[in-house]
């Protein structure tokens, strides 16, 4: 580091000591675009970016190692501090790995699947909201927040109806999910879905074919198909280079096999393509949702798998019967053993792939666990993506891969 | 008699298991003949690639080779089998019953939308050969993978720490690493430098730089109840009442029947 004395003043974000024409600055890791906690090292020719270093690992919380020293219904919890932004995909995403490990993926009831898979997209909305407002704010469009962010409310609030929760939701279980729907909440449900696609339209009116917003999306952050194959790019960060994969529809879980939807891909390979991408996804969504509400009274009211080896009982039978609190209560205390062996359940949470990787050992607690974030490996990519583009570019090329450093830093 | 605790593997053990548990196994299925998975299989072996086992887990196929082939079998896989993404890249600790890593390829083959996993096994000494020739996505995964568990990547354009600071001691994914802090670590100075027999005069070491001790009169500022800088610590309890703020106070006006004067406002 440059040492500050009188002749050379020391200036935090700059470095002047290179011998060649570059400057270095510092970006993040608190600039308010970095979207949480992103520290670019930039390298500058002018205003063109020749070198960058993504620097990442201010929000690490060791969350992996957490996962290796509790039991599995404990650690569920904790998954929802990966992806804050949409916590039940995490949540869904970790069941799913026990629960094919276990070998019970089947026997979750109907009614806790099209429960699970409301959840999902609903939290993909809520995402893509969020999406949608901080990177027109990043952009400059700052009434596009305020609009996002009122429907993400609307969303939020059935979340909230649902589970008490409006960020950590814990909305899922291992075998199922913990509570039915309350009253009402499939009216308001669909209300909501009403009202969204006017409001969608609304967003599009405003960015779509707006001028400015063209100019700073169009041809800025071009991810080439190579790209996105070699720096293991997912979601809509694949499927805006071209490459027609979504997880929900080549690997189906939960209802996602049943269901009527389309994935929405384009060739344009930049943020404008990938905007289009998070717009269309919603209003497929939105198509989901709907289906999923005639599903759902066709389904007995029973929301847990019944597998009494790893997954208590309901609440009435355990305070009934004598061997289901037994059973429960060695559940509780001790923690499921899963049987030895490796599991990689991949999901299409909003962001891309996210799977969990357990080494079960045979014990209560996981062996080894890894978190496969999207954002991760969507930070990695920066490196490649931002070299060639011009300074104000980077903050839109960040905005656009749509990282959540909950995630990246684990 | 104070209890053994093995320091090789510090992870959370079940605390009573049944002597006559035995934990079942996932099911391992041979691969079906004439299957896209025996076609990599074949593909590998007609590389001349030594496969030390492979089977079906869970709808994945999993593949142990010879660490020293780990680049060579991700390049047949790609380029003649199509596995064009590798999903993830890690390792996994064995140290304390083998002496040994784990290292895990997931890769996925997107137009057959199949899965494939690669193990491999390297000794604690030992480097694996880095596949960001392969796949860039393993530039981050194998830092991560060098920043967790200590595995030394050959050939890495770029290995340093990613997600610890640079200047971290350990790996913290290790079975060894520690679960809490070390708690003698506060007497290690004060034992150091004046003697054991000192501890009760200076007390422990404080080492969290978020501490605001109240009775510190020279760093920490309590608006409101200040003592002079440097002051005799109890006077901050002998202050209860405020003392008179030398700062400008902050004074309520009536906006709407007040003057808009700031002079007369005063």
């Amino acid at each position: 580091m440059q040492q500050p004395n009188k002749l050379k003043p020391f200036f935090e974000n700059l470095n002047f000591e290179r011998k060649d024409n570059t400057m270095v600055i510092n970006f993040g890791p608190q600039h308010p675009s970095a979207h949480g906690q992103l520290r670019l090292v930039l390298e500058l020719q002018g205003e063109q970016v020749v070198k960058a270093y993504p620097d990442i690992g201010y929000l690490h919380r060791g969350v992996e190692k957490m996962a290796e020293n509790m039991i599995y219904n404990e650690f569920l919890p904790t998954t929802d501090r990966l992806d804050y932004i949409a916590s039940t995909s995490n949540n869904y995403a970790f069941a799913l790995a026990v629960e094919r490990l276990l070998g019970i993926e089947d026997k979750v009831p109907r009614r806790a699947k099209v429960i699970r898979t409301m959840l999902l997209e609903i939290n993909r909305i809520i995402s893509h909201l969020f999406f949608l407002a901080t990177h027109a704010l990043d952009v400059g469009a700052m009434s596009i927040f305020l609009y996002a962010f009122r429907e993400r409310e609307f969303a939020m609030d059935l979340m909230e109806d649902y589970c008490g929760a409006r960020l950590t939701h814990s909305a899922v279980r291992i075998g199922g999910v913990p509570l039915d729907l309350p009253p009402g909440w499939i009216e308001s449900l669909s209300n909501f879905l009403n009202k969204l696609p006017e409001q969608i339209k609304l967003y599009e009116d405003l960015l779509t074919e707006n001028r400015i917003w063209k100019m700073r999306l169009e041809d800025v952050g071009v991810v080439s198909k190579e790209m996105a194959y070699e720096w293991g790019c997912t979601g809509p960060m694949l499927r805006g280079s071209g490459i027609a994969y979504d997880v929900r529809k080549e690997e189906p879980y939960e209802l996602y096999g049943e269901l009527d939807f389309d994935i929405p891909v384009t060739d344009r390979c930049d943020s404008y393509g990938r905007y289009r991408l998070y717009m269309e996804e919603m209003k497929e969504s939105i198509k989901i949702l709907r289906q999923l509400i005639s599903m759902y009274p066709k389904t007995e009211p029973k929301l847990m798998a019944h597998a009494p080896q790893y997954i208590s009982a309901p609440k009435e039978e355990i305070m009934t019967q004598n061997y289901a609190l037994m059973q429960h209560f060695v559940l509780v205390t001790q923690g499921m053993r899963p049987p030895k062996g490796t599991v990689y359940a991949p999901t299409e949470s909003p962001k891309g792939e996210l799977g969990f990787f357990i080494r079960s050992e045979g014990e209560p607690y996981a062996y080894r666990l890894k978190v496969r974030a999207p954002s991760f490996f969507h930070t990695g990519l920066l490196q490649d993506l931002l070299v060639g583009c011009y300074i104000a570019d980077v903050v839109t090329i960040i905005g656009s891969t749509n990282i959540v450093f909950g995630e990246v830093d684990r | 008699m104070r209890r053994y605790t093995p320091k090789d593997n510090v992870q959370k053990k079940a605390k009573y298991t049944d002597r006559f548990w035995v934990a079942p196994q996932v099911p391992r299925e041979a691969v079906e003949e004439g299957s896209f998975f025996e076609e990599v299989v074949d593909e590998l072996k007609s590389n001349s690639i030594e496969l030390l086992d492979y089977y079906v887990e869970l709808g994945q196929l999993v593949l142990h080779i010879n660490p020293q082939d780990n680049v060579k079998t991700l390049k047949t896989l790609k380029e003649k089998k199509c596995f064009k993404m590798c999903s993830e890249l890690s390792a996994i600790d064995y140290l304390a019953q083998d002496g040994e890593f784990e290292i895990f390829y997931q890769l996925l083959n997107l137009d057959k939308a199949q899965r494939a996993r690669v193990l491999t096994r390297i000794k604690e000494d030992e480097a694996i050969e880095s596949v960001v020739n392969v796949y860039k996505m393993a530039n981050f995964a194998e830092r991560e993978m060098y920043d967790m568990f200590g595995i030394y990547v050959n050939n890495h354009p770029y290995l340093k720490r990613i997600i610890m600071p640079d200047d971290w001691v350990g790996h913290p994914l290790r079975k060894t690493y520690p679960l809490q802090g070390d708690e003698h670590a506060q007497w290690y100075e004060v034992d150091k430098i004046f003697g054991k027999e000192y501890r009760d005069i200076i007390g422990p070491e404080n080492r969290d730089p978020a501490r605001v001790d109240r009775y510190d009169t020279q760093r920490f500022a309590r608006v409101g109840h200040e003592v002079p800088f440097g002051a005799d610590p109890e006077l901050v309890d002998k202050t209860d009442t405020p003392i008179e703020s030398r700062y400008s106070k902050t004074f309520l006006t009536d906006y709407t029947t007040g003057s808009k004067e700031l002079s007369e406002r005063k």
